[in-house]
């Protein structure tokens, strides 16, 4: 996960010969005109961070409740990532928490009840999210009801089918060993590793290579050191937290060892991967950004804006089912709360906190995992303190306003300096 | 005169249930060439661009492009003739830059993956053709841009596909006065360069101004097509108003009361 605040896709700096300092002056003038991008998740991350290190230095900042932060945030990241989708349109997704309850449930109906193998299982989730998507997309779009509506009638709807699918308020556990690993198992250290320096590479590939296109053509570039910058960054980053993580974490060696990278982990980073690659570097992703921004334009435009809004449903749906075959995995069951209380507002929250806006057009992937990080933080250092769940309710609650106030305000104060 | 007109329309018919917008409306666009469109609100200009542009179907008429007969049945069809129509509201995308806008629905792509160093070198050389130098950066938001930078962007977006003729939308109605100067010469360029432009304008100043052809639509009915040379102001005020002007325009009042006795007793304009 990267977590530089350096944007790759801003508007190159506006002098032919950029400097580093031209383009830092340039992003803070961005900043300042309302384009704070994933800022406030960053430093609320750090901020939380700090005062959860200070307040419980022994346990928050030990290797296990690192790990932990990982498999504890991973199902809502993936549900928001999913989200960001829905909200690049403007459109919202009420029922994506319950979506990957059904998923769940049909996952361990499949692999549990009817004992077909796990990969089956996962298909059979996935292809659920896909059903339930289309189903809403074409509410939505076809016959024009508003997405607020037709997710939250979802929502009810959704949460009949769970207790439905498994039998009134019973649990179906999960026993499959694949399915159990994904959120209770670790990579070995070495192949940890491994996949680190082959993200570093490939991000480092990625990056110049398209400096050097850049530059052969005669267009303006970011300057190399901040090309370098960037590169380096994320390989600090990366390159701690697998150290962190790579240690020992049990408490007792002689028992079990416990380290290495959570399974979840290279799950989040390979879609974050693919969907960033779709939104940024398809025309079906700018498709996506030209509805949210203009539907009118994009229409006139010669695209599909109903396939358009149809298949971010998709999308949602099919992430939505992801988030809950790991739920799953990490309960071990699937019972009637699963994907329930409040996994889609902090799935939602997780976006807005990110940096995606609610109203639609600006948004990307990464936002979601930055903004699920500060999810699970929350969460996971207010119980380290020892606060009830009504706490952290209100917590959450309050930081969830707090991102969309820097939504509504950086928009106005961007419609008045005129970037937005 | 050019030898054959670019497009031509003959006998155009269009209906929205039982009001009858256009009337046998026939209109020809010269190559290099500006076609002034005026009308009042209601006229029937905005029907017969989005007839052109085949966003509405027409219930009769012929189409003639480049002397050949064509049909024009979704905006696709005449995008692929070269018709571009920049509409008032611009249909610019705020939240992309104005690379992303200017190939919207149209992206240049190496395999699956958008070949943006190919779309933005592009971009630069319309912008460079146009005599553009009002844009400091071709990645910046749309939303950043004033209200001329918007049109011209719009405008070069239209210019971008090797467009034959572009219709312009009351493209100054939203300007303040230095930039409708700036969008007008871009419009006088456009047909300097070769293309057919359609100027729909309620401005007659801008009308006069760049204009070579005025073609007056009045109650759905085109009552004259004329050299801007060969016209006054005046008289196109009062096409637009009562549908004649002495010699030119409607030969009998067509039924609508009012106005009549007025158009008769003008000035004689005695052209054509």
């Amino acid at each position: 996960m990267t977590t530089t605040a350096v944007r790759k896709d801003g508007p190159a700096a506006v002098t032919p010969t950029p400097t580093i300092g031209g383009h830092f002056r340039n992003y803070l003038s961005r900043v300042r005109g309302g384009d704070v991008g994933a800022l406030p998740a960053v430093l609320g991350l750090i901020v939380l961070c700090t005062v959860f290190a200070i307040m419980r230095p022994s346990s928050f900042l030990s290797a296990g409740n690192f790990a932990n932060l990982f498999t504890q945030g991973a199902a809502v990241t993936l549900i928001a990532m999913g989200l960001v989708f829905v909200l690049l349109l403007g459109e919202i997704d009420l029922s994506a928490g319950f979506a990957s309850g059904v998923c769940a449930a049909v996952l361990a109906n499949v692999v549990t009840v009817l004992g077909y193998p796990w990969w089956v299982a996962v298909l059979a989730a996935v292809a659920t999210g896909v059903v339930i998507g289309t189903t809403l997309g074409m509410l939505v779009a076809k016959i024009g009801i508003p997405s607020f509506v037709v997710t939250l009638a979802g929502f009810l709807a959704f949460q009949g089918v769970v207790l439905l699918l498994v039998k009134e308020g019973t649990n179906i556990s999960v026993r499959d060993d694949v399915l159990v690993a994904i959120a209770n198992r670790n990579l070995a250290p070495t192949l940890g590793w491994g996949l680190t320096a082959l993200a570093i590479i490939g991000y480092a590939a990625v990056q110049l290579l398209r400096h050097r296109n850049r530059a052969a053509r005669g267009l303006i570039t970011d300057p190399i050191a901040v090309v370098a910058l960037r590169i380096v960054g994320l390989a600090v980053i990366l390159g701690t937290a697998v150290y962190v993580l790579n240690l020992e974490r049990s408490r007792n060696v002689l028992i079990s060892s416990l380290k290495g990278v959570p399974i979840v982990v290279p799950i989040i980073v390979v879609l974050l991967v693919i969907w960033t690659f779709v939104l940024q570097r398809t025309s079906y992703g700018r498709h996506i950004y030209a509805v949210g921004g203009n539907r009118e334009a994009a229409r006139r435009a010669g695209i599909d804006v109903d396939r358009i809004r149809i298949s971010v449903f998709v999308i949602c749906s099919s992430m939505a089912a992801i988030g809950g075959i790991v739920a799953a995995s990490r309960a071990n069951s699937v019972d009637p709360n699963t994907g329930g209380s409040n996994v889609l507002l902090y799935a939602v929250g997780a976006a807005v906190i990110g940096g995606t806006s609610l109203f639609g057009g600006k948004g990307r992937v990464l936002d979601a995992v930055l903004g699920g990080a500060v999810v699970a933080v929350i969460e996971n250092g207010m119980g380290l303190m020892g606060y009830s769940a009504g706490v952290k309710y209100v917590v959450t609650g309050v930081v969830l306003l707090l991102a969309a106030s820097v939504d509504a305000l950086s928009r106005r104060r961007a419609a008045a300096t005129g970037t937005r | 005169m050019s030898a054959t007109p670019l497009l031509e329309l003959r006998g155009i018919d269009k209906s929205f249930g039982p009001v009858q917008v256009l009337r046998d409306v026939a209109l020809t666009v010269h190559p290099g060439e500006v076609t002034a469109l005026v009308g009042d609100n209601g006229a029937g200009k905005s029907t017969l661009v989005k007839c052109i542009s085949g966003i509405h179907p027409t219930d009769a008429g012929e189409f003639l492009f480049n002397g050949e007969p064509v049909h024009i049945g979704s905006p696709r069809d005449a995008a692929a003739l070269g018709i571009e129509v920049v509409y008032q509201d611009l249909a610019l995308c705020d939240n992309l830059d104005i690379v992303q806008n200017m190939f919207l629905g149209r992206e240049k792509r190496n395999g699956i993956v958008l070949d943006e160093p190919t779309m933005e070198q592009l971009a630069a050389e319309t912008l460079a053709g146009l005599s553009i130098r009002t844009v400091t950066s071709l990645r910046q938001h749309v939303s950043s841009l004033s209200g001329g930078q918007r049109q011209t962007v719009a405008i070069a977006k239209a210019v971008l596909w090797n467009s034959k003729l572009v219709i312009l939308d009351e493209p100054t109605a939203a300007l303040g006065v230095a930039q409708t100067a700036q969008v007008l010469e871009l419009v006088r360029r456009l047909a300097d360069n070769g293309l057919a432009v359609v100027l729909i304008s309620h401005n007659m100043n801008d009308v006069f101004a760049v204009s070579d052809r005025i073609a007056a639509l009045y109650l759905g009915q085109m009552v004259a097509q004329v050299k801007t040379t060969d016209i006054t102001h005046a008289q196109v005020v009062e096409l637009i108003t009562a549908g004649r002007s002495g010699g030119l325009g409607l030969a009998t009042d067509p039924g609508s009361n009012g106005d009549g006795p007025q158009a008769a007793d003008s000035i004689s304009g005695g052209v054509r």
